[in-house]
């Protein structure tokens, strides 16, 4: 009797871990992280590139806009492929395109700008990378979709045409 | 081409065999006076048709076949021939391969070597390994094939990652599924003995050779991983607690535990229930960790390619495996009058309770540490990590009175002792407090537990130690792998209070000076070989006696796939490693570089070396131990 | 036997006298225990990614402005989540996580001692 019971319950136990390692691969498991929507922008000190002030992030955003804030660097190749899209998006005027410039030298990212063009309204100049952290970025290129002083959607990795409508669907 | 087709070809007939030979098997089952002559020789040509596959897969390679998807996704033209050969099983269709092979080469084994065993033993651990190899072939060919044909045909592949370029490649995999994959023999035949009803101390001896031939290539393959890990990854570790890691050494957990146990078995008939879990568990942990690592459920360095559809395969696979072990121990297993109670508290049989008791605990946290994210992650969406501080936490307290345990166990008698030499115990107790007082007061950090800790484990080194030179050992393996064992812990500790390191960014010509070391970075080679480019720095490492060492870190730039590696540059002596690493910094003029200087990590591999060797002197003893 | 359990205690005393001063001691011991996120499997500690570069660098600038170890970690759970911890912490999610193996060994000591109570 005792025996009868001890694999029931060994049973059920292993029916019921079945079902969760069933479940868990139903998803796929790279880094997607959460994506931490509707938070708000933290506040933290950044370096303008042109004019080399030091603001806060918060006098960067104002309410009722819609921003992209795109980081970007002179050699990070996927940001070649999606430059030509923020040139594109720079057209539409429901939006600004703010740019940080990761872990680069002034000299190489100008260089950039002058070959590909400059849909930036502002840039934030990110020597040694911490704003990107303090924003919960893990690389570049990363784009976050910005309004009322709140992170909406985070994009990791180039943009694509698919992220591109979304944005314009957003801020219709 | 044709070797694809031969290959393919091959795999199908061992299916065809497996299914005859399960056919065959129950029919013999029914009638068995001799062993049906036709099973042996099917088996033999199971395991031979394997060996075809294996073969063919290995030229397909060697031949830079890009006909074969495989081939292609996995190889290069300019790659080196050892690592065209090597990167067969660096993959997960090519290490399939060699599941199989281990596979049908035990059960080959075990037909032909046992004797003095029932017909029908036989009969029913070839149904049972069957089982697990017929699935296995349907896996291979349905979801994994490695003759899978790429058309129109590639003109090159994409190359091997270039962390799997090196010769520690060529033997930790096959070293390592030896142990991992030949434990379902064991669980086979428990399975079988269960049904039989003859779980006895015949058995349990005639078992043992098997678990400890698998208990021997699982522990040298886990230290060729490790090593492998230390010399290539470039940061110094050999230990993560990596799902991956954690995964060989879960089943090595249970293993071990079986090959005690066992010992108790052979001599007197308790805790045959125990065994009969603990074996069934031992490739079940194997077969899960099969599962985790190739589903695509787990980050890792190590992981496969991941492939949900596989990962359901194995999953359904794993717990059918489970499923039927249960039943069968619970319809079959006839548990005798084999409880505790008959145990004299201070006997040897106890100790070997005890050290179950711990076993069972260290194999729960590892199982519990590794799968806990996942359920996390189902039951709420929460993603974390458990990393090494967890298992630190958890295991490292529990080793203190582990190796008390394991000093005095072995001294105890079988059913009934009193402790001999009990002046000797004491002196060499006081003695090893003392030393770890000396060595540990001069840090702050973690004093009493160090103290206790390296205590306990210099406690274990001189008795065994003493035991050794004046010969008062009732087992000569036991003592050696448990000496092992404490040489283990100690270096490990060491290892871990004495490490230094230098962090710093340096450019050629640069150098960069403290209080005890001077670092030169003197200048920069480069370098073209067959598949990739490299840039070596050139270093003088100064200490305190101005003595100089001259060392050498490489990178990488391989052409396919694309990749910079960094390759360390290390100098090992008896007493420390000295290892450096640079990397790039993007943009900079200058490198980053890492230099250690790590106590005794030559012992920690010779010490598991010498755990093994206990092992393996076990294995070939005749007489039993006293 | 006794001289040359002395010669091993004098060896092992003298090799030691190199003995180290780790005061990057708290700074490893925070990004051995920060998960590189864009890495397989590997802490910002080791890693040589931008995406650990960065981390420690802000963990230097974190640790100058005063930060405590525990401040530290909870600003970068703010940003990224629990996941980058490679210390699961004891909160609700995480208590049968810790409490578990330890209830298995009482339950597996209570099984043992069980079995001697009846005979000892």
């Amino acid at each position: 009797m005792k025996n009868k019971l001890l694999l029931l319950s060994l049973t059920s136990i292993f029916i019921i871990f079945f079902i969760i390692f069933y479940k868990s691969l139903q998803e796929t498991n790279i880094y997607t992280p959460d994506e931490k929507i509707n938070n708000e922008i933290p506040s933290f000190k950044v370096q303008l590139f042109y004019s080399n002030n030091v603001v806060n992030s918060s006098e960067i955003f104002n309410l009722d806009k819609f921003y992209l804030l795109n980081i970007w660097s002179s050699w990070c190749v996927p940001c070649r492929q999606e430059h030509p899209l923020l040139m594109d998006l720079m057209k539409n005027k429901k939006i600004k395109i703010i740019g940080i410039n990761y872990k680069d030298t002034k000299k190489k990212a100008e260089n950039f700008l002058l070959e590909l063009g400059n849909p930036y309204d502002k840039i934030i100049f990110d020597k040694k990378g911490i704003n990107a952290i303090e924003l919960g970025a893990y690389g570049v290129p990363e784009s976050f979709f910005i309004h009322n002083g709140k992170i909406l959607k985070k994009i990791i990795g180039p943009l694509n045409k698919e992220s591109i409508k979304e944005i314009k669907l957003l801020i219709k | 081409m044709l070797y694809s087709v031969i290959g393919h070809y091959s795999l199908i007939l061992g299916l065809c065999f497996g299914l005859i030979l399960v056919y065959l098997s129950i029919k013999n089952f029914q009638n068995s006076k001799i062993l049906n002559s036709k099973i042996l020789s099917f088996t033999f040509l199971q395991f031979f048709f394997v060996v075809i596959s294996f073969l063919c897969l290995v030229l397909s390679f060697i031949l830079s076949d890009f006909s074969n998807e495989t081939v292609f996704n996995n190889s290069h033209s300019t790659n080196p021939l050892l690592y065209k050969i090597t990167g067969t099983w660096g993959n997960h269709e090519g290490s399939l391969l060699l599941w199989l092979f281990v596979l049908t080469l035990f059960i080959l084994i075990f037909l032909i070597k046992t004797k003095n065993q029932p017909i029908r033993y036989k009969i029913l651990t070839l149904i049972f390994q069957q089982i697990i190899i017929i699935g296995f072939f349907v896996f291979l060919i349905k979801t994994s094939n490695p003759f899978n044909y790429l058309y129109p045909i590639p003109k090159e592949g994409l190359g091997l990652n270039p962390i799997l370029q090196d010769p520690a490649l060529a033997i930790h995999p096959p070293i390592l599924y030896l142990g991992y994959v030949g434990s379902s023999i064991i669980f086979s035949s428990a399975l079988a003995a269960t049904t039989l009803n003859m779980v006895s101390k015949k058995w349990a001896s005639h078992v043992k050779k098997w678990v400890l031939i698998s208990w021997f290539f699982l522990t040298i393959g886990i230290l060729l991983g490790s090593i492998w890990a230390y010399y290539e990854l470039g940061w110094g570790g050999f230990w993560f607690w990596d799902p991956v890691e954690n995964v060989s050494l879960m089943p090595w957990l249970a293993l071990t535990t079986l090959l005690h146990c066992i010992l108790v078995l052979e001599k007197r008939l308790i805790l045959t229930s125990w065994v009969i879990i603990l074996s069934i568990s031992t490739f079940t942990l194997s077969m899960c960790g099969t599962f985790l690592v190739r589903s695509g459920i787990l980050n890792s360095v190590h992981t496969f390619a991941n492939d949900p559809e596989r990962g359901l395969f194995i999953l359904i696979f794993l717990f059918s495996l489970i499923f039927i072990s249960l039943f069968i121990f619970f319809f079959f297993h006839k548990t005798n009058n084999n409880n505790l109670s008959n145990l004299f508290w201070l006997s040897k049989e106890t100790s070997i309770v005890i050290n179950n008791w711990f076993m069972m605990y260290f194999l729960s946290v590892v199982l519990i540490g590794t799968i806990y994210p996942i359920f996390l992650d189902v039951l709420s969406a929460q993603k974390i990590s458990v990393g090494p501080p967890f298992y630190h936490k958890l295991i490292i307290p529990f080793l203190i009175p582990f190796l008390l345990f394991m000093t005095i166990g072995p001294k105890l008698k079988w059913i009934k002792s009193n402790l001999d030499d009990k002046i000797y115990l004491i002196t060499l107790l006081i003695t090893s407090i003392l030393l770890s007082l000396l060595i540990v007061k001069n840090f702050d950090s973690g004093f009493l537990i160090n103290t206790i800790l390296i205590s306990s484990a210099f406690y274990l080194f001189f008795i065994t130690l003493r035991d050794f030179f004046t010969k008062k050992y009732t087992n000569i393996s036991q003592n050696i792998a448990h000496f092992g064992f404490s040489l283990l812990i100690l270096s490990i500790l060491f290892n871990n209070l004495f490490s230094t390191e230098i962090i710093t960014n340096l450019k050629v010509g640069q150098t960069f000076e403290s209080s005890k070391t001077k670092i030169i970075f003197e200048s920069i080679d480069q370098k073209k070989e067959k598949n990739y480019k490299s840039i070596i720095g050139n270093f003088s490492i100064q200490n305190l006696q101005g003595k100089l060492e001259n060392l050498s870190p490489e990178l990488r730039i391989y052409n396919q796939p694309n990749i910079v590696t960094s390759e360390a540059d290390i100098k090992t002596t008896f007493i420390s490693d000295k290892f450096i690493v640079i990397n790039l910094v993007p943009n900079q003029d200058y490198f980053n570089v890492r230099y250690q200087v790590k106590p005794f990590m030559l012992w920690i591999w010779l010490s598991v070396v010498l755990i093994s060797v206990g092992g393996l002197m076990s294995f070939f003893r005749k007489e039993y131990e006293k | 036997m006794k001289v040359l359990k002395l010669f091993f205690i004098i060896f092992i005393i003298f090799s030691f006298n190199h003995l180290n001063a780790n005061n990057d001691d708290v700074k490893s011991k925070i990004t051995k225990n920060l998960r590189c996120l864009i890495c397989q499997g590997q802490s910002i500690y080791d890693s040589d990614s931008e995406f650990a570069h960065s981390l420690k660098v802000l963990v230097d600038k974190k640790l100058e402005e005063g930060f405590s170890e525990k401040q530290i970690y909870d600003y970068f759970k703010d940003k990224y989540g629990e996941w980058i911890l490679y210390d699961p912490e004891l909160n609700k999610n995480t208590y049968i996580l810790w409490l578990l193996p330890l209830l298995i060994f009482l339950i597996g000591g209570a099984i043992i001692s069980k079995g001697f109570i009846i005979k000892k």
